[in-house]
């Protein structure tokens, strides 16, 4: 084998070394004798772990009683995580990755103080969690919740082990060695011109469709209910006033400004309710969900061609607050509470491919249905780019990397915990399609009686007592997972605080954050899709490549927001229901982009000489290509009209030639026609996807190939460049790693490199 | 930070449990204000006087305006 190609040269970055300082990183000898030391109490804390491990999952998987409680949920991930984080992402560091912490990163070769900043570890993981961690987490693992606990559990926390955090970690340390770079431009460098292209196009039309079906999740949470837009809506003023303050009144008193946010935020909520109770706020609040759809895509253009420093930025602030208070709330809550949990391991669901929530067999589709928090290909645009401009050192991409990935698994965790401590029955009237459940609670109570569940029997008055708790109308259909977690976290708060009094208030500060993370996600996604698409046009007519050109922005902006728009009235519209239909696109459209980017990390490794460990990639890889493309081979080719789009597209084609006036779920010809149409385009968009990422993974397999005959390949790392700088690696700082950072410290003041921001 | 330990101590009654309480939650305050980047300024500051560059640094006015209109021009996603 010929030797590893992006081994740093040790001489060069040896040379480099400033000998007036400390050394740069702890010594290999030292971090071997470190790890490898295993002392009683080390071998008794893991063994321990493993042990407590290994009991909950016993609890959660063989025992079979009436109930299971909440906190094995808790026990079987944390145990998990800790083992996998420990032992797993460990091989992967020191046999795949081999960060060299003499080696200065992004943050320090090309500081400059504003994009590229050597930021403190902690800080750092809790910034690219709040980065990564969103709607989705709290959204996918309770759709998935129709098949039973037990396999979206499974799914969420040995996914992210093995899949998810390994392409997170990867694709951050890969980005970090070449100062930065996004994703796009790793698989052009790495796959060549087709393959990028490819890798380009895919990914400009994965955010189209993450963004809709986003949205459609807000629209669906906020259909006819006024409070719910009251509040939601009050966070545009709310957003724009603090961007006012933060620009002209008090610039840079950033916490100042999110409390300020946070308090009318809270006050928005509890307006919410007054003003939903009064006869005029009931009325001019109360929007269906067209008009609602209607308005965010108006919204949503306006928002992309605002300045950031108006609308994105401020909320941007308001989303981070809320998000680690919520995510902590949820947790502290979980864990006091210890809800008992009724669902089966696995529903009647499970076996079958036409469940009501979302159509489809648990293989392929449940793989699907959960993307963030097991694997998500959108975390690779983040995890490329931002991040890798903020590490201080090398070592540190396990913990931010990896471990970022393993709490957004663990918020997942934390959201399915929510969501099926609620009653069977009440879970499968909010979330099937209105054309099954009828929309009233008598009609919803007998659909939901008669799908024959086990244990379920749910009257009308439990319907409609539900609703009156939460301070809505309905909750018959509200799909789409958030009014579900919405129903499931006020139910475990008000045991935490405040009682069945504060059930209202709960349910709607959950449908606020979740519609603020996503109006956050919608903002980014449109101006990042948007300069994605100028700069494509750019390579053809150069002046798009101008962003202070406003005609090129708007009009890419328009696009960009006409095409997310039509996709999110076709699932507002859908008579079928469009959670069901179109959540199954979105998580294809999201492993895609995992099965892309761990393809480009394959091809790197393989050019990287390093063939022994090629299977830690592979795996996920060949796991996430086989999932994603039989789910996209059954909507494309399955002759089920429930799950194939072309069977149904077939279906309802055929009843409209036969003069039919009404078919399946759809009562009118109008219907029926949005069906054709739907189905048409859901199909097509099924196609490209698949062909697009078959054509990446082609490419990569192809590099990798390549390289194995090679023994390697052209490595487009930057130049090494001496550290001169340390900082531990993990969250506390091992013996070694302290006895060092007091050689820093002992430096005189001038000697000593600026440390990074320390708390 | 020994010393400091030491000192503490060495107070009767509910003073160190005080002090720990407010040592605690100021170091809470500090890590969600770097979270929310709210040291960013003091960050480009460091980097101004340790790098030596010609001429005068921005104003903290004038360093959060070219912040938000640089992220105009490079938007950072958020995830789903």
């Amino acid at each position: 084998m010929t030797p590893d190609h992006t081994e740093p040269d040790q001489t060069e970055v040896a040379t480099g070394l400033d000998p007036a300082l400390p050394p740069t990183a702890v010594d290999e000898a030292v971090l071997d004798a470190e790890e490898r030391r295993w002392t009683p109490a080390r071998i008794g804390i893991w063994v321990a772990v493993s042990l407590l491990g290994a009991v909950a999952w016993f609890m959660l998987a063989l025992v079979r009683g009436e109930t299971v409680n909440a906190i094995w949920f808790v026990f079987a991930a944390v145990c998990t995580y800790l083992i996998g984080y420990r032992f797993y992402s460990k091989v992967i560091e020191r046999y795949l990755l081999k960060p060299d912490d003499r080696r200065a990163t992004p943050a320090e070769y090309k500081a400059d103080g504003k994009d590229y900043v050597r930021t403190d570890r902690n800080v750092l993981f809790g910034h690219h969690f709040a980065a990564i961690a969103g709607a989705g987490p709290l959204v996918g693992p309770i759709i998935a919740a129709q098949m039973g606990y037990l396999p979206g559990t499974i799914w969420i926390i040995i996914g992210v082990v093995l899949a998810g955090a390994v392409q997170d970690y990867l694709v951050m340390f890969f980005s970090m060695r070449r100062g930065g770079r996004s994703l796009g431009q790793m698989a052009r460098e790495e796959l060549g011109v087709i393959g990028g292209t490819a890798a380009l196009v895919a990914t400009l039309l994965i955010m189209i469709i993450i963004v809709a079906i986003l949205a459609l999740v807000v629209v669906n949470a906020l259909g006819e209910s006024p409070w719910g837009v009251f509040s939601v809506g009050m966070t545009i003023p709310i957003a724009l006033f603090m961007g006012v303050y933060l620009r002209y009144l008090r610039p840079g008193k950033v916490m100042e400004v999110s409390i300020i946010g946070f308090v009318l935020l809270m006050a928005a909520i509890i307006g919410g309710g007054a003003v939903a109770g009064t006869e005029w706020g009931a009325a001019f609040f109360h929007l269906d969900k067209v008009t609602i759809a209607w308005g965010l895509i108006i919204y949503g253009f306006i928002a992309a061609i605002l300045p950031v420093w108006l609308l994105l930025a401020p909320r941007d602030y308001l989303s981070t607050f809320m998000k680690i208070g919520v995510i902590v709330m949820l947790a502290v809550a979980i864990i006091v509470v210890r809800p008992e949990i009724s669902v089966p391991a696995f529903s009647e669901f499970a076996g079958r491919e036409n469940g009501p929530v979302f159509s489809g067999a648990l293989f392929p589709f449940l793989f699907v249905t959960i993307a963030c928090g097991a694997l998500s290909g959108f975390h690779a645009l983040i995890s490329s780019g931002t991040t890798p401009k903020l590490i201080e050192k090398e070592r540190q991409t396990r913990f931010i990397g990896y471990g970022g990935m393993l709490m957004e698994s663990f918020v997942a965790i934390m959201a399915l915990v929510a969501a099926i401590s609620i009653d069977r029955g009440i879970y499968f009237a909010m979330n099937a399609p209105l054309a099954l459940t009828g929309g009233t609670v008598e009609s919803a109570a007998h659909w939901v009686n008669s799908l024959g569940l086990a244990n379920v029997n749910i009257t009308p008055e439990v319907l409609a007592q539900t609703a009156k708790d939460v301070g809505e109308e309905s909750i018959i259909s509200r799909s789409g997972g958030a009014p579900t977690l919405a129903v499931g976290l006020a139910h475990i708060m008000q045991q935490f605080i405040g009682g069945p009094a504060m059930m209202a208030f709960w349910y709607h500060f959950a449908i606020m954050f979740e519609a603020l993370f996503i109006l956050t996600a919608v903002d980014a996604g449109t101006r990042v899709a948007r300069f994605m698409l100028q700069d494509s046009i750019g390579n053809f007519v150069p002046k798009f490549k101008e962003p202070a050109w406003r005609p090129g922005a708007w009009l890419c902006t328009a696009v960009m927001v006409g095409a997310w728009g039509a996709v999110l009235l076709l699932g507002v519209t859908d008579p079928l229901g469009g959670i069901n239909t179109f959540f199954p696109l979105f998580g294809i459209a999201n492993q895609l982009l995992a099965a892309i980017a761990l393809a480009v990390c394959m091809a790197i490794v393989a050019k990287r000489g390093v063939f022994k460990w090629l299977w830690i990639v592979a795996v996920p890889l060949a796991f996430a290509a086989v999932v994603t493309i039989t789910a996209s081979f059954h909507k494309i080719f399955s002759p089920v009209p429930a799950v194939g789009y072309f069977a149904n597209n077939q279906a309802f084609s055929k009843a409209l030639a036969d003069g039919k006036t009404s078919f399946g779920t759809a009562k009118t010809v109008e219907a029926m026609e949005a069906v054709v149409r739907n189905t048409m385009i859901q199909g097509v968009l099924s196609v490209i996807f698949v062909v697009l990422s078959i054509i990446v993974i082609l490419t990569a397999v192809i590099a990798t190939i390549k390289a194995f005959r090679a023994g390697g390949g052209k490595d487009h790392e930057d130049p090494a460049v001496a550290s001169k700088v340390f900082a531990p690696a993990g969250l506390f700082p091992t013996p070694a790693e302290k006895e060092l950072l007091a050689e820093w410290n002992a430096l005189p003041a001038g000697q000593r490199t600026q440390k990074a921001g320390h708390h | 930070m020994e010393r400091l330990a030491g000192r503490a101590t060495h107070t009767k009654g509910r003073a160190p449990l005080m002090h720990a309480v407010v040592k605690g939650f100021r170091g809470f305050a500090a890590y969600m204000g770097s979270l929310m980047g709210a040291d960013a300024y003091r960050k480009y500051l460091d980097h101004f006087t340790a790098t030596g560059h010609p001429g005068p640094a921005m104003t903290e006015r004038e360093f959060w305006r070219d912040r938000t209109d640089r992220q105009d021009n490079n938007p950072q996603g958020r995830c789903c």
